[in-house]
């Protein structure tokens, strides 16, 4: 394959996946005025955190918990983020050197650009799958979520509109594509089960942090492997 | 805190985090026990967080209308129905068994 070729097959993949993704920027808005949260705090979150998964996760908490439920929503927020800080590790290289261009990486490192980026054969490819993604989806998910937050304010009533159901459906969707081995299945059902027990019990947001905690009980000792790997192909 | 000041501390932890990952050497963290764990926490949140907005009644548990609304994502997320159109769809779900009289 020339140059060219894998600069297009990186673009074709970026386009694809950037607007599929900018597209439900809108539910995150939507959702952050369902929350409580005004316009503009919904369209800085957008712009400063940039990261889908923690943003759902702090409006989530506040709209459970309020503000007295902030420690709490900024702890789930910022563990969602730690895997970003892996993703930044791994595509590092890809960046080459340069600080404000890795400045700039850093802000658009989230699941997609990475996922497009590493999905690439070489290193040209790997660079347009980057930042082609990265800035698709920076550019879209912050106008989606200006458009979702002023209809959502329009809106009004949102229980009426099943608009307190979207939420979970959008954090089944953000687990969905890691349930493909029996370690994260373990886990995702743990963690659930951890949740709703402790749900009565302990102040809002809380739960949610606890539950995590099943992912190190489980990570660390790498129960659940084995027996994946001896499904999967016979080797042990 | 103000929601203004819960907003961007958490925002600058997790664009801070971001940054981080291109500071340190690529070996320090990157032991498959580390990258594992980061890997099922966000698995754990995830899945916690469902719970939470599915069942969730401030500190308190109740069923209404969105479990039956996740139970009709999950069927269309195995139909590999698009993201947008599975969050439209749990709306409406939610929103028609409201219209109906249910919870």
């Amino acid at each position: 394959m020339s140059l060219e070729a894998e600069r297009r097959t990186a673009w074709r993949a970026s386009l694809a996946v950037g607007l599929a993704v900018s597209a439900y920027g809108i539910s995150f808005g939507a959702l952050a005025v369902a929350s409580g949260l005004t316009i503009a705090q919904a369209c800085v979150l957008s712009l400063i955190m940039f990261s889908g998964g923690s943003q759902f996760a702090l409006i989530g908490v506040l709209a459970s918990g309020g503000v007295v439920a902030g420690p709490a929503a900024i702890a789930g927020a910022t563990l969602l983020g730690l895997r970003n800080g892996l993703y930044a590790i791994r595509v590092s290289p890809i960046i080459g050197p340069g600080w404000a261009k890795r400045l700039l990486a850093g802000h658009l490192t989230i699941d997609e650009s990475t996922a497009v980026a590493t999905a690439q054969p070489t290193l040209a490819g790997q660079r347009v799958g980057f930042w082609a993604t990265g800035a698709i989806i920076y550019i879209g998910w912050n106008l989606m979520t200006l458009l979702g937050a002023v209809l959502g304010d329009l809106l009004g009533d949102v229980r009426q509109f099943g608009l307190d159901a979207a939420a979970g459906a959008a954090f089944l969707g953000l687990v969905w594509p890691r349930l493909r081995a029996l370690q994260p299945v373990a886990v995702a059902v743990g963690a659930a089960v951890v949740a709703a027990v402790l749900l009565p019990v302990l102040p809002q947001g809380v739960p949610v942090l606890v539950a995590a905690l099943v992912a190190v009980v489980v990570g660390v000792p790498n129960l659940f492997a084995a027996r994946l790997r001896a499904v999967e192909g016979g080797e042990s | 805190m103000t929601i203004w000041q819960i907003i961007l501390l958490a925002s600058i932890l997790v664009l801070g985090i971001k940054l981080v990952g291109y500071v340190v050497p690529p070996r320090v963290l990157e032991t498959p026990t580390a990258s594992r764990t980061a890997e099922l926490t966000t698995v754990a949140l995830l899945s916690a967080l469902i719970v939470v907005q599915t069942i969730g009644d401030g500190q308190g548990v109740v069923i209404d209308a969105r479990l039956p609304a996740l139970g009709v994502a999950a069927v269309l997320f195995a139909l590999r129905v698009p993201f947008i159109l599975v969050i439209i769809g749990a709306a409406a779900t939610a929103a028609g068994l409201r219209a109906l009289g249910w919870q």
